[in-house]
């Protein structure tokens, strides 16, 4: 390939490639752009007027939905996620560096798990969580504690059923980013940790753990972000309460005003914060592994 | 502990509690997938054969769900709801599939090939992945101002006087559900097609260029096999999305456009689950089949 001919076929991909990105993010601009529309403005351009205003719609809730709360459940939610997936994730990753029986079966199951339908998946934890249900009542009335079954609600909820649906879809990220890391990883250093006489705690805690820091990072950020925009396989298991996505796709036939947009603007820009918080902490730690190299 | 002990000794006890030391580590997460994927799914298979009324799921062994599905599809002058409803998914699940390949592969291609930076590379794969951050709602409903009635492109069609009249099949149309798949998921292709392209030796790429392959020839005859594992793992992202969607198809559809997935949504909705159970296990055997064919292609695990 010499360099004219090349240059040729250079341009068209490079032309390609910017129609590509104008594709991804034009769309998300356009609604960055009208979700700041003065009181007057409408769904479509052209943009009439410059404000808040639909912010403070958005505040003030639209119609029965209770953005706030919403909101407030979707972050709960996305941390306990972010938590479970970080720890759940490193240890499984270090128990398949070493001879795990059943280890092949497992993976199986965790990347069927991850290319699975999320309808599937949704409906079995629901049907799962209201089998239990029937269970418990049963066992209660048996039990002949009416008190008891006249409170009981549902075992469906938010930190029941939707998190573990949300691990089904998290966790496999998680294992595939630390599988890659210790493909990757030397174990020369570990074995210079035991010849000095590190306890295996102390070789993980002072050895592995900074050296495999920015990459959990990074599965903090997979867990958060995937759990804070999931909706297929939280809807059939989560019960009476809604997380923001799921109020957001209802709303999409209900609301008419730019409010709309602004609730866009707004998740958008929470997706973005946690992705610029956890680009900037895994690179600051990574700085802090080369300093330490250095000395 | 004074008893001598011999070496091989030492060497499997320690082994041995290695062993189970692993096998605690790995308990945590081997317990959240029994609890909240394989015993679902034992429960999908085992309800799908159960009855039910307007109240309560009835324990029961039945085909009755099975029936009530293909009801109907003997009839060979019309089709039936189901076999409709699957023709109508496959098809979003080619058009996809294809528009997706050409787009992750191109982008790839140019990416690992054409671009000599490695920082630039870097960059640039991160700016295309960056989106798949946001929320996929939000990300289809920012095709509204564009594509609605009164949307930009109506505007600037009607304004050139390329049409009379605004085109309506723009929005809540096949079309837009196709769009909006290719906008949410090309990512799924480009990201393991990306990972194979960086993997080939280069010094393939020059042998061929040596021994006078064209540019299209080294792109078909080394290029596209190297890169067969990226393409069929991002093959099996999209075409087990695409299979498995209500939220895109319902959102992007109007609420008009059936889906096997949004057929298993509304009876869950109504309570019938023996009726969705039903439902999951045809739509899960037919992408096991999907996926079985495919991997048979490659070994995902050599490829991490």
């Amino acid at each position: 390939m010499n360099r004219d001919n090349r240059s040729g076929s250079f341009w068209l991909l490079s032309a390609f490639f910017a129609l590509f990105v104008i594709f991804m993010y034009g769309p998300m601009l356009v609604i960055v752009v009208l979700s700041f529309q003065g009181p007057e403005g409408g769904l479509t351009f052209p943009v009439r007027g410059l404000s808040l205003h639909w912010f403070y719609k958005l505040a003030d809730g639209l119609g029965v939905v209770d953005i706030g709360a919403a909101l407030k459940r979707s972050l709960g939610l996305g941390f306990a996620v972010m938590a479970f997936t970080v720890v759940l994730s490193v240890l499984a990753g270090l128990a398949f560096r070493k001879k795990l029986a059943g280890g092949n079966a497992l993976f199986y199951v965790v990347v069927a798990s991850l290319i699975m339908p999320s309808i599937i998946v949704s409906l079995g934890i629901g049907l799962e969580f209201r089998l239990l249900d029937t269970g418990l009542k049963k066992l209660l009335e048996l039990l002949g504690m009416t008190d008891a079954l006249e409170n009981y609600g549902s075992a469906l909820g938010l930190f029941t059923s939707a998190l573990g649906a949300h691990l089904t879809w998290t966790l496999p990220f998680g294992l595939l980013i630390m599988f890659a890391v210790f493909n990757r990883f030397n174990p020369a250093y570990e074995e210079a940790a035991r010849d000095l006489g590190a306890t295996p705690w102390q070789s993980f805690r002072y050895v592995v753990l900074p050296l495999i820091a920015p990459s959990i990072v990074g599965i903090g950020m997979f867990g958060f972000t995937l759990s804070w925009d999931e909706i297929a396989r939280t809807s059939q298991a989560i019960g009476d309460v809604n997380t923001l996505p799921l109020e957001l796709q209802g709303l999409t036939t209900t609301v008419t005003t730019p409010s709309i947009y602004a609730l866009g603007t707004v998740t958008t820009v929470v997706s973005f914060v946690v992705l610029g918080a956890a680009m900037s902490l895994a690179a600051l730690l990574n700085r802090r592994k080369a300093a330490a190299g250095r000395r | 502990m004074s008893a001598p002990v011999t070496t091989p000794n030492l060497q499997s006890l320690q082994e041995n509690r290695e062993d189970s030391g692993a096998w605690w580590q790995a308990a945590p997460l081997s317990i959240v997938f029994v609890l909240f994927f394989l015993l679902p799914l034992v429960l999908i298979l085992m309800v799908s054969f159960w009855n039910f009324n307007e109240y309560e799921l009835l324990p029961d062994f039945t085909f009755k769900n099975y029936v009530t599905i293909f009801e109907g599809c003997g009839n060979t002058s019309e089709m039936c709801v189901t076999f409709k409803t699957y023709v109508s998914t496959f098809k979003f699940c080619f058009l996809v599939w294809l528009i997706t390949l050409v787009i992750g592969f191109t982008v790839s291609y140019f990416v690992a090939f054409h671009v000599r930076s490695p920082n630039v590379q870097t960059l640039l794969f991160v700016l295309c992945t960056i989106p798949f951050w946001t929320s996929n709602v939000i990300r289809m409903i920012s095709w509204v101002p564009l594509l609605g009635r009164n949307g930009l492109i109506n505007q600037g069609l009607v304004g050139l006087g390329l049409v009379d009249h605004p085109v309506e099949w723009l929005l809540f149309s096949d079309f837009s559900v196709v769009l909006a798949f290719v906008h949410l998921y090309t990512m799924f292709m480009i990201v393991p097609i990306f990972n194979s392209m960086m993997r080939i030796d280069r010094s393939l790429i020059e042998a061929a260029s040596d021994s006078g392959a064209s540019g299209w020839q080294t792109l078909w005859n080394v290029i596209v096999p190297l890169s067969r594992t990226g393409i069929v793992i991002g093959s099996i992202f999209v075409i087990t999305i695409v299979m498995g969607d209500f939220v895109t198809v319902g959102v992007m559809g109007g609420q008009q456009i059936a889906s096997i997935g949004k057929i298993i949504q509304v009876q869950t909705s109504y309570i019938q689950f023996p009726l969705a159970a039903a439902n999951a296990v045809i739509l899960l055997t037919l992408v096991l089949m999907i996926i079985w064919g495919l991997t048979r292609l490659v070994d995902i695990r050599k490829e991490l």
